[in-house]
C-alpha cells in the first residue's frame, strides 16, 4: 500500500477532527528522552528509538503524540482546547526468542485528537467523534473505566500503605493479584537480620528504616475479608454490552457504595452517547479494558477493533489521562482534565478506507 | 568447508579446545599465540576461525561461520529473536555463569524481587528519579523485569567494573554475570531472588543462515552429537 493513500486517509480524518473544532498542531519528531522515560519507565526504551545528540543529550523518535501535545498546551494553550495532528510515530519491536514472520511496521501514521476541558461531556464528545468517523468500517467498540476500578480499590478496608500498593499495581495484573492475595491472608511477621556489610549506595538507612517500620505495622493488619476480594474480582471481570454492564455495576454498587459516583458518571456518559445517536448496546463494556492499555489512562478508555483481526492492534484507541496532564503541567502550575485518542490511517486503508 | 568460530583467548578458548579434543578433534592456534589463525586435526573440511566471544553471535547470524562457541548470555542479549538465527547443538559444560540482580548487602529489607519492586517505588517517590540498575545486558534485564512486572527503575549502561557503580553512587543495583559471587561480596552486594535472570554456559551453536547442512551433519556425528 502506498504512503500517499495512507496520507490521504489521514487527511480525511484530520478534516473531520478540524470540523469538530480542533486546531491542527505539528509536534517535533525528535523528543527529549528524559520526559518520556520518566513518564513511561524503562519499557519505553524497548519500544522507542533512542538516539544521542551531543548537546541536547538523549533524544527519542516520537513514540506517540500525547506527551508533546500536552506539553505544548501547558506552555501556551487557552482553555478549553481541541487539537488534532497527523504524523508518523516510530516504534521498534524487540522480539523475544523468535523473529516474527510478519514484523509490524516500525513507522506508521497516527491521526489524533486531544481535548482539554472541564466539560463533563468531554468523554462522550471524544468517543462519539471517533465512533462517527469510523462508522463505515463497522468496528467493535470497547469501553472501560479506570476510575471505577480505582474507586473500588480505594474503598477497600485496608491501611493507606496497602491501598497505595494496590493502586500502584493496577496496570500490572499479576503483581496486583499477588498483593491482593497477600492482603487477604493473615500477615506474617518478618525479621530483618542486620547485615555486617558496610552501608553502600544512595538509598539511605533512614529510607530502609521507614520501609521496615511500614512492614512491621503491616504485620499487625487484619486480613482483607474474603467478600471484598470477591467483590473486587467481580467488578474487574464485568464484560457485557454497555447497558447490561451498567445494570451489573449498579448491583455491585450496593455492596461497594464508593463506586456509585463513577457508575453515575458512566450512566450519564452512556446517556450522552445515546443522545448523540450512538447505539450504546453495541458498545462492549470491559471493566478491565484500561488495565491492558497505556499506564497513563485514569478514566474512560476506549478502542475500536476490526473483527477477525486478532493479530492487529486496535484501529483506534484513546482515553482520559488527567493525571498525566497534571504531571506535565507541574512546571507551569497548570492542570486541566484531558481526553483524547488516535486512529491508525494505515489500518483504515487496509480495511478499504472510509468510503 | 565448515567454518568453526571459537573465542580467541583465555580459559574459554582452552576449555573449548579440551571439549573438542575429548571428541577426537584437535584444535590449535597456528604459529605464535598472538596469531589469530588456527589448525584443525581429526576432521576434514573444517576451518578454525578465532574471534572475540562477543562477535560470535553476529557472525553466526550473518552465516559467515557455520558453527560457533559462545555463552548463552551473549546469544540471547545480542540476537533479537535468536531462535530464528541459531540452533543450540550442545551445552558444553563449562563457562558457567549466572546473570543476576544484586543490591547492597546492607539492604536487610530486600530479599526477593517483590521487595525490590517496592523499594524501587519508594526510591522514586523519595528521590524524584527512578532507581538505577547498572548493566550491559540491557535487553535481557529489561525483558525479565517486564515479565515480572517491575516498573519503577531505569537501566544505566555499564560496560565494565559494574560492581563498583553502587559505591560510586551512579547506580543503586546491578545486573551482571557472576560465577563465584566473590566480586559481588567484595563490593558489599548481594544477589536477590531465588532464580537468576539467566543461567549461562558455553554452548556450541549452528548458524541457520550458513547452509552446508550435509557437511555439518557429518561433523556433528564425528563429535558424537
Amino acid at each position: 500500500m502506498s504512503k500517499r493513500e495512507r496520507q490521504a486517509i489521514g487527511q480525511q480524518i484530520l478534516a473531520a477532527f478540524r470540523a469538530a473544532g480542533a486546531r491542527e498542531v505539528a509536534p517535533d519528531i525528535l523528543l527529549e528522552a528524559e520526559t518520556l522515560l520518566d513518564l513511561y519507565g524503562e519499557d519505553i526504551r524497548a519500544r522507542a528509538y533512542v538516539t544521542q545528540d551531543p548537546i541536547r543529550g538523549e533524544m527519542m523518535l516520537r513514540p506517540d503524540f500525547t506527551v508533546p501535545v500536552v506539553q505544548m498546551h501547558m506552555e501556551n494553550g487557552a482553555e478549553p482546547a481541541r487539537y488534532c495532528y497527523l504524523g508518523e510515530v516510530f516504534r521498534k519491536q524487540d522480539h523475544g526468542e523468535t523473529r516474527p514472520q510478519h514484523p509490524r511496521d516500525n513507522e506508521y501514521l497516527q491521526a489524533g485528537f486531544e481535548l482539554f476541558a472541564r466539560d463533563p461531556e468531554a468523554d462522550a464528545e471524544v468517543f462519539a467523534l471517533f465512533h462517527d468517523i469510523l462508522a463505515p468500517l463497522r468496528l467493535q467498540a470497547s469501553m472501560g473505566d479506570m476510575d471505577l476500578l480505582m474507586d473500588a480499590v480505594r474503598a477497600l478496608p485496608l491501611s493507606g500503605a496497602r491501598r497505595a500498593a494496590l493502586l500502584h499495581h493496577i496496570w500490572r495484573p499479576r503483581r496486583f493479584a499477588k498483593a491482593l492475595a497477600r492482603f487477604a491472608a493473615p500477615a506474617e511477621a518478618r525479621s530483618f537480620p542486620e547485615s555486617a556489610a558496610p552501608w553502600t549506595g544512595l538509598r539511605s538507612p533512614a529510607e530502609m528504616q521507614a520501609r521496615i517500620d511500614r512492614l512491621r505495622a503491616d504485620a499487625a493488619e487484619p486480613p482483607l475479608p474474603p467478600q471484598w476480594v470477591e467483590r473486587l474480582e467481580r467488578l474487574f471481570a464485568i464484560q457485557a454490552p454497555a447497558p447490561q454492564a451498567l445494570r451489573q455495576l449498579r448491583d455491585l454498587a450496593a455492596q461497594i457504595p464508593d463506586i456509585a459516583e463513577a457508575v453515575d458518571r458512566l450512566e450519564r456518559n452512556l446517556a450522552a452517547l445515546s443522545a448523540r445517536g450512538i447505539d450504546v448496546g453495541a458498545i462492549h463494556f470491559d471493566a478491565s479494558h484500561g488495565r491492558h492499555t497505556m499506564e497513563y489512562y485514569d478514566g474512560m478508555t476506549f478502542s475500536f477493533a476490526a473483527a477477525g483481526r486478532a493479530d492487529w492492534p486496535p484501529v483506534a484507541s484513546g482515553g482520559r489521562y488527567d493525571a498525566l496532564a497534571a504531571v506535565l503541567g507541574q512546571a507551569q502550575g497548570r492542570s486541566i482534565p484531558a481526553v483524547g485518542g488516535i486512529i491508525r490511517p494505515g489500518l483504515v486503508h487496509e480495511l478499504g478506507g472510509l468510503a | 568447508m565448515i567454518r568453526l568460530g571459537i573465542p580467541s583467548k583465555g580459559r574459554l578458548m582452552e576449555q573449548t579446545f579440551d571439549w573438542f579434543a575429548a571428541r577426537g578433534v584437535t584444535l590449535s592456534r597456528a604459529g605464535s599465540d598472538r596469531e589469530y589463525a588456527g589448525r584443525v586435526e581429526g576432521a576434514d573440511n573444517v576451518a578454525l576461525v578465532l574471534l572475540s566471544a562477543g562477535e560470535i553471535p553476529r557472525e553466526l547470524m550473518a552465516g559467515r561461520i557455520h558453527l560457533g562457541v559462545t555463552g548463552t548470555d551473549l546469544i540471547r542479549e545480542k540476537l533479537a529473536g535468536w531462535r530464528s538465527h541459531v540452533e543450540e547443538l550442545a551445552p558444553m559444560g563449562f563457562g558457567h555463569a549466572d546473570l543476576i540482580l544484586a543490591v547492597p548487602a546492607c539492604w536487610s529489607d530486600c530479599e526477593t524481587l517483590d521487595d525490590f519492586a517496592t523499594i524501587a517505588r519508594d526510591f522514586r517517590a523519595q528521590h524524584g528519579f527512578r532507581l538505577r540498575i547498572a548493566t550491559k545486558y540491557h535487553r535481557l534485564v529489561r525483558a525479565w523485569l517486564s515479565d515480572h512486572e517491575v516498573a519503577d527503575y531505569q537501566l544505566v549502561d555499564s560496560q565494565g567494573a559494574t560492581e563498583g557503580t553502587v559505591a560510586n553512587l551512579t547506580a543503586e543495583a546491578i545486573a551482571d554475570i557472576t560465577s563465584s559471587g566473590e566480586t559481588l561480596r567484595a563490593n558489599h552486594l548481594k544477589i536477590i531472588g531465588e532464580e537468576p535472570i539467566l543461567r549461562s554456559q558455553a554452548t556450541l551453536l549452528r548458524s541457520l543462515a550458513a547452509g552446508d547442512e550435509a557437511e555439518l551433519r557429518d561433523f556433528a556425528a564425528r563429535l558424537g552429537l
